[in-house]
Parts: C-alpha cells; structure tokens; sequence
C-alpha cells in the first residue's frame, strides 16, 4: 500500500469517527437553535459558527457526514445486489435474457443520471417527513444506480458460464439455479465488492447534487447535500471560509475513495 | 454487424418512444386535475351542456385509449400542457432548446480540447509529474459535486458553458490519459518512435486509428454528462434553458412536463450513444 491509499485510509477512518462520535462531540445535537447567535462566526461555543437559523454548523456537519456516511454504502448495497442479480442471472443464462438484460441495462446508461433522479424524486411527495426523505432518496439512489455493475457483472458471470469447474459441476448433476448460488455467485465475489466500493462515492456525490437542488434529505436532517446548500448565498469565499467545512470534508471523503479504487479504476473505456 | 447494430439501435429508440409515451400518458391521466374542466363552471351551461362536455371527456378515462391519442398528438409535436406553467410544452422546450444546446455544445468542445490537451502533453512529455499534476487536477474536479461547481461559476462570474467543461473534462481526461497512454506503450509506437519517426506523424498515422473507436464511445457518454450537468448548471446560474425547466418542474411536480422533458433528453443522448457506437464500427471496419 502506497503513502496516498494510508493517508486516505487515515482521513476516512478519522471522519468515520468523527461522525459516529458526534453524539458525545456535539450532544446539543443538530436541531438545537441558540437564537441569540444565528449565522454567528465561529466561538468558543460553536466551533464552525452558527447557520442562519441559529444551529451549531459543527454539530449538523457531524450529523450529516453520518447519516451520508452510513446511507450512501446501504445504497450501494442494494444497488449491487440488484446488479448481481440482473446483471449475474443474465450473464449465467445467457441467449436472449442476457441480450435482454444489456439492452435495459444499455437504455438505463444512457440516460442522464440526474435527470432520471430527480424524476424518480418528483414522483414521491416533497413534504414527507425527514426521515422518510433521508430513506427515499438514498433508495431511490440504489434502485437507480446498478446498470454500470450490471455490466460489468454480465460479463464476469458469461465468463464463468463456460469454465471448466462450472461445466464439471454441470456434468455432475447440479441444477441450474444451485449452480449458480453454488458455484457461479462465489466467484463473483472480487466483482460484488469492487461495484460495491466503486458505487459509494458515486451516491455521495448524488445525494449532494439531489440536496443542493433541494430535492434531497428535508430540514431539518443535516446531510451533505442540504448542508451545501449553504453556500448559494455565498458573496465571497474569502468572507465565511468555514462554511466550506462540509465540502472540504467531502472531497476528502470522496477522494479517499478515489485513491483506494484507483487500480480498479484505471480500465480503458 | 453493422446492419445489425443499427437495427438494434433503431429498436431501442422506438421502445424508449414508445414506453417513454406510456408513461408519459399514464402520468397525464392521473395528473391531479385531469377531470376538470374549467368550462363546467360556467353558470350560463345548461346541465345538458355539462353533461356533454363530460362525455366529450369520457373516451379519455381509458388509459390505453387515451395513450393512442397522446401519441398520436406527440406525433404532431403536441406534447401537452405544463401544470405549473399553464403553457405548452411544445412552446416551454422551443423556447429553451437553443441555450441549452449552445451550453451544451460550448461546454463539450471545451472539455474535449482540454482533455485531449492535457492527456496529450502527458503522452507525449512522459514527465511524471506533470502526469501526477494533471491527474490530481483532474481527480480534485471528479470529487467536486456537479451541483457545487455550478455555485462556484455564480460566485465568480464564469459562464456556464465553463461549469460544465469542468464537470464533464475530468471523465473524459481519465479515459483520454489511460487509453493514449496504452497506445503509446503499444510495440509498434516504441519502435517507430525509436527509429525517430515525428510526434505527429506517430499520432496521426498509429495513434488515433488506435484509439479513435473508444474515444468515440466516450464522446456518446460525454453528450449523457452534459446533459445531466445541464440540470445544476441552469438551475443555480438562473440560465432559462431546458435544464432550468426540468428542476422547476420536479420542484413543482409538473410530472407530465417533467417526464416529456426526460424522455426528449433521453431520445438525444441516445441518439448521441448510437451515432457515437456505429461511427466507432466504421473505423473499425476501415481499419479492418
């Protein structure tokens, strides 16, 4: 492991931290107001200031970076399962489910994320509660999100149809719905993680797009996204530089994901 | 194979017509509001009059009837009308089409030429930290939110076209830096380079024949992430383009606008996927 995959391990294990301690770092918790201090500069009390409606920044960013952090993986878990699924089956079966399976999964690549997105998103009420708006949006990220694994485990499991330990299991009498929970899925095991770790900063980055466009989590649920949102009544970035906290973090974050995927990243289109 | 692409492209834009229409009709149909009519509460009808009104609208209550006929109007360039905006869609996109093309077409040229540019001088220099360097650049914008990079032209005044360079440049530099780098480490380059053969004569005769395929199907997924970035660029810019549309209807949940719109995008950029693919099979076959 190079100096830049330890260093990024250190910065996402130290915001991890961070975020599942937030109850002890900040146990006013992030709804609190302090009326008399709102959009305050950063104190004693509040150590990144205030928003503008009174709530320390420092304890919604901590918040936030957790419901992200712990939200944006479940994403990507589902999205990769249903990529196993779809994209595993259709490779397994080969003929026309898997010429089927690509050409949904070809109509689904080719259509603009965000527009699909915030489509799915416009379907669902915009007033529900902020909890069921953390749910939906991070769900609706999963459902989304599993054409490009999909793919990729297509052509993983068409490879695996015809090696040698599948064809020998065949010949020995296993059915075809235990050969491939048996023998085919285990083997697509590198594949599933690397989607998996492939897919969490992609939802990140979504999620954070959805909120600045106020279509993600609903106040008063701090995440990335809605804690973006700060920055569009920005004048200057030299004026309020801690109101960047959540964007720096999250480019570290994402970074760090960057760097630890980078050998699976680095394949030709 | 070509025939045969082509075919299946064509089958695949018919069914996102068609299914898109599907939708797009089932939305209209339980859109709130579908019922009424404005007219029904005119005191001067007779309640003869209303009742014939009524059943003008009973053939619309069957949702496969009435998908016939909304396509059937979508055949004709009549998309329906916007619940927010009380206007046609037809009107809404033709007025904001232009200066969303003229962003996106902007926004790509320039994050191809530098793309190309920069993936280029690091082929060709081989100096690896200016590698290093431009793939931390490039690497910074990929961990930047589209939607951020948008807030950042507001604050400093940048156009929008340059938003959305630096949202797509970072996709296409990655894939641009890996494939030329490949090429260049190809047998046949080494050698030509070793018998001193000219940097261009190297690119134009051996490398772009190499990679022009791929980068082609790059340039079909570019047109996707234009598209998308279109949506934060517009909407936070305050540009009145079809992106800018797209928000303000999912804000409003002008479902039948939103869906019109998704599915003209969706038409375009594959369109884009499909021009960009069977353009690749036929350098591929010239070069074959």
């Amino acid at each position: 492991m190079n100096l830049w995959r330890k260093l990024a391990c250190v910065a996402l294990a130290v915001v991890v931290c961070a975020s599942l301690g937030a109850n002890w770092l900040a146990p006013a918790g992030y709804e609190k107001q302090y009326r008399e201090a709102t959009d305050a500069p950063p104190s004693h009390a509040h150590w990144l200031g205030t928003d503008e409606l009174g709530r320390d920044r420092l304890a919604r960013v901590l918040y936030g970076t957790r419901i992200s952090l712990l939200l944006a993986p479940a994403a990507a878990l589902l999205s990769t399962l249903m990529a196993a699924f779809v994209g595993g089956l259709a490779g397994y079966l080969g003929g026309i489910w898997a010429r089927l399976a690509m050409a949904v999964t070809d109509l689904c690549l080719s259509l603009p994320w965000l527009f699909l997105l915030i489509t799915a998103r416009a379907f669902l009420p915009l007033n529900v509660s902020p909890l069921i708006s953390v749910l939906v949006t991070f769900l609706l990220l999963g459902l989304l999100g599993w054409s490009t694994a999909a793919r990729v485990l297509c052509a993983s499991a068409a490879s695996l149809r015809s090696a040698d330990f599948v064809r020998q299991a065949r010949a020995a009498g296993v059915s075809g719905l235990r050969l491939f929970w048996i023998h085919v899925m285990p083997n697509l095991k590198p594949v599933l993680y690397a989607q998996f770790w492939i897919s969490i900063p992609v939802f990140i980055l979504s999620e954070a797009n959805l909120g600045i466009l106020g279509l993600g989590v609903a106040e008063p649920m701090p995440s990335w996204g809605s804690l973006l949102r700060e920055l569009e009544g920005l004048v200057s970035v030299r004026e309020e530089p801690w109101k960047f906290v959540p964007l720096v973090l999250l480019v570290v974050v994402v970074m760090s994901f960057q760097l630890l995927l980078s050998r699976q990243q680095e394949v030709p289109a | 194979m070509l025939k045969s692409r082509i075919t299946g492209h064509a089958l695949a834009l018919v069914a996102t017509i068609l299914l898109g229409g599907f939708l797009s009709a089932t939305l209209v149909r339980l859109a709130p509001g579908f019922d009424a009519e404005e007219q029904e509460l005119d005191p001067h009808l007779s309640a003869e009059s209303v009742q014939a009104l009524r059943a003008t609208r009973q053939q619309d209550h069957n949702v496969w009837r009435f998908y016939f006929s909304y396509m059937n109007r979508a055949a004709h360039g009549d998309f329906g009308t916007s619940l927010a905006l009380a206007q046609p869609v037809r009107t809404l996109l033709r007025d904001r089409a232009p200066l969303t093309l003229r962003l996106l077409a902007l926004g790509l040229g320039l994050a191809w030429v530098a793309a190309l540019s920069f993936a280029l001088t690091a082929a060709w220099l081989r100096i690896s930290a200016y590698d290093a360097l431009t793939t931390m650049v490039s690497g910074t914008f990929l961990c930047i939110p589209a939607a951020v990079l948008a807030l950042f032209s507001v604050l400093w005044n940048v156009p929008g076209s340059l938003a959305i360079a630096l949202i797509v440049f970072p996709h296409i530099y990655r894939y641009a830096r890996n494939l030329l780098a490949k090429s260049y480490s190809l047998p046949h380059i080494i050698t030509a380079r070793a018998k001193g053969l000219g940097e261009a004569r190297i690119l134009f005769w051996h490398v772009v024949p190499a990679v022009a395929p791929q980068l082609l199907a790059v340039a079909g997924v570019s047109v996707s992430m234009a598209v998308g970035a279109a949506i934060p660029v517009e909407a936070l810019c305050g540009l009145p383009g079809v992106g800018q549309l797209a928000w303000q209807a999912a804000m409003a949940r002008d479902l039948p606008l939103l869906v019109n719109i998704t599915i003209l995008v969706t038409l375009v950029t594959l369109l884009a996927n499909s021009g960009a693919d069977v353009i690749g099979l036929m350098v591929r076959g010239q070069k074959s």
